[in-house]
């Protein structure tokens, strides 16, 4: 650090008061904004919760569909037709639905069925206990150990239920990366017992799923899929669509963005209000250091790393609160859906900077008019 | 035969234009030499502390010129001015102006570290000038925790910390007692002055004109007398 600079140093750490008031504004303030960006990042992860814990690279499905619990149910063809195009290693079948299960010990519980390929049984979970075969199993469901778990009165193996009027049987518990959007179990079973078990419409198959030969085949495959009047899509290409749909298509994005943008406003006042007294406190010694011989560019230097030292400790313990607020919360909730991304990072450290930045621009201007001769004047 | 340390040439200096145009400097023209204590005494809006800005390179002239080693200051860039200022200038401000969150010997070694010397040579040299100012058991203090005279004494360390050819006091003695005063300017004149340095002071004190080896009266701006000093007027 050059001597300046420590001047500098000195001169904010040891005005404990506007110090620590400078801390606490933008550490606040990156606490909301990495919080809600957070909690917004959770969702949307939830949200594609099943393109994730599937796995498949190419989603076929209708057009319409934007979210993977709203499926419009394709025609039989399109499983063919997808099985048939240039560059398509395998393609399967995929029922996404919900039901109601009704418990052992009486009530009904609303769950995620997934129905997955008979034969390859693609995107199955892993399993914790139980064999993978027992899938095959009369009445046989997987169901998954998840936060929503306990909803399900904790079931273990050969745990019995009824959906619609059919038993079912725990034959195996699973675990996946990532658990749902709107807090309900999941259940794996097949393909053909899902579209047995649970009421179904004409058409069947939420979603064709599509292992491609080569990457390079996927703009091919995604071009004859649309000839269909279908969408393909790649995970990724999924994934957008659903945050793209919870972000613009539902008041959430809104909102998120409506808090980020007020907790910014609350630490860029804090910051901006406590900065601008520690300047006007020292403005008379800033004349004195340009009158002893401070040049514009040092003083600025001095106020910048002023500014630019309080946004990064600020920041640091503003992520290191979030944090431990999520972990504390996990710990507590399981539910909870927060996750702390590096666009998250980033875009909190963006907007501590800016806070800083505009913070210091304030003070620079008042700097750099002041005329060492006002000093004289008194 | 003394050195001219500055020379002033028909320096006019004026605020607002047309019918608000005030002079604050007219026609000023004189010359301080190395080795001297020069007062410039007069009245409140006599323009003393206007002359004393733009000799020392903080308030740019209208008209005239500020001769210092032979060139004019005001022909120089704004940053081979503050160059000039830093290298060549000591100031001790009315009010001091030290930094109070910062020690003593921080504050004293301001001067050094805007040269670039490094932190720790810096403080170990504000710690000498201090030792010179008689303050060398406050090195560690805030100035707050100092009384008037004391913190009169480091704003000096603080003015000769950087070896100025030229010392610039504004009303040294303002805020302080008539003995601190005397002490004070006694001080300057037996510890600072040297035959390689000029002292300017500005004051209304006529207390301390005594230690004066020249008195510039200024009237509405104008030089209007300059006189021998040592001797005490009331």
């Amino acid at each position: 650090m050059t001597g300046i600079l420590k001047v500098a140093f000195k001169l904010l750490v040891n005005d404990k008061g506007k110090f620590f008031a400078l801390l606490i504004g933008i550490t606040f303030a990156v606490f909301l904004m990495v919080m809600m960006t957070s909690m917004f990042a959770g969702i949307l992860k939830r949200a594609s919760a099943t393109v994730l814990n599937v796995g498949a690279k190419v989603w076929v499905m209708d057009p319409a569909v934007n979210n993977v619990v709203s499926t419009i149910p394709m025609p039989d063809y399109v499983l063919d037709a997808a099985r048939s195009i240039q560059g398509v290693k395998y393609a399967v079948p995929l029922y996404s639905g919900a039901a109601l299960v009704k418990l052992k010990s009486g009530p009904y519980q609303a769950v995620t069925i997934l129905g997955l390929d008979d034969a390859t049984l693609f995107g199955r979970p892993q399993l914790l206990e139980g064999k993978i075969e027992d899938i095959y199993a009369e009445n046989a469901f997987f169901v998954v150990k998840d936060s929503e778990f306990s909803k399900l009165d904790n079931p273990k193996l050969g745990t019995e239920f009824e959906i619609n009027d059919h038993r079912g049987t725990i034959v195996g518990i699973a675990k996946v990366n990532t658990s749902g959007l709107f807090g309900i179990p999941t259940l794996y079973t097949t393909f053909n017992r899902a579209i047995t078990y649970i009421p179904s419409t004409r058409f069947t198959a939420g979603y064709v799923l599509i292992e491609p030969k080569t990457e390079t085949a996927v703009p091919f495959i995604k071009a004859e899929v649309a000839k269909l009047g279908y969408e393909a899509l790649t995970k990724d290409d999924f994934i957008k669509k659903i945050s793209d749909f919870y972000t613009y298509h539902t008041g959430l994005g809104t909102n998120v963005m409506l808090m980020t943008i007020i907790s910014f406003l609350v630490g860029l006042s804090i910051s901006g209000q406590t900065f601008y007294t520690f300047i006007l406190e020292n403005l008379e010694k800033f004349g004195a250091l340009k009158a002893i011989g401070a040049k514009g560019s040092e003083l600025i230097a001095m106020i910048l790393f002023q500014a630019i030292f309080t946004a990064l400790t600020a920041y640091g313990l503003g992520v290191g609160l979030a944090t431990l607020m999520i972990t504390v919360a996990r710990l507590r909730l399981p539910d909870y859906a927060a996750e702390i991304t590096y666009f998250n990072l980033g875009l909190a450290f963006v907007m501590a900077l800016i806070i800083a930045a505009i913070s210091s621009y304030i003070g620079i201007r008042k700097v750099i008019r002041i005329e060492p001769f006002d000093i004289f004047r008194g | 035969m003394a050195t001219i340390a500055v020379k002033a040439v028909e320096l006019n200096k004026w605020f607002g234009d047309g019918e608000t145009r005030t002079f604050a400097v007219r026609d000023a023209s004189f010359e301080a030499y190395f080795g001297e204590v020069l007062y410039i005494v007069g009245p409140s809006g006599s323009g003393k502390t206007t002359l004393l800005s733009i000799i020392s390179g903080i308030l740019r002239p209208n008209t005239g010129q500020v001769m210092v080693e032979g060139r004019d200051l005001w022909s120089l860039s704004d940053d081979a001015i503050a160059d000039f200022r830093l290298e060549k200038v000591g100031f001790v401000f009315q009010d001091y102006h030290l930094f109070p969150r910062l020690t003593t010997a921080e504050n004293v070694a301001i001067p050094l570290i805007l040269k670039k010397i490094n932190w720790d040579e810096a403080l170990k040299v504000a710690g000498e000038y201090l030792e010179i100012v008689g303050l060398q058991d406050k090195v560690g203090l805030p100035p707050v925790k100092l009384s008037g005279g004391e913190q009169q004494r480091v704003a000096i360390a603080r003015a000769i910390a950087s070896h100025p050819d030229i010392l610039i006091f504004d009303e040294p003695t303002a805020s302080l007692d008539g003995d601190t005063g005397k002490r004070i300017v006694s001080f300057i004149k037996e510890k600072i002055l040297n035959d390689k340095r000029c002292i300017i002071i500005v004051t209304h004190d006529s207390r301390i004109f005594e230690y004066a080896d020249r008195i510039m009266n200024m009237e509405d701006g104008k030089i209007s007398g300059l006189r021998n000093g040592g001797v005490h007027e009331s």
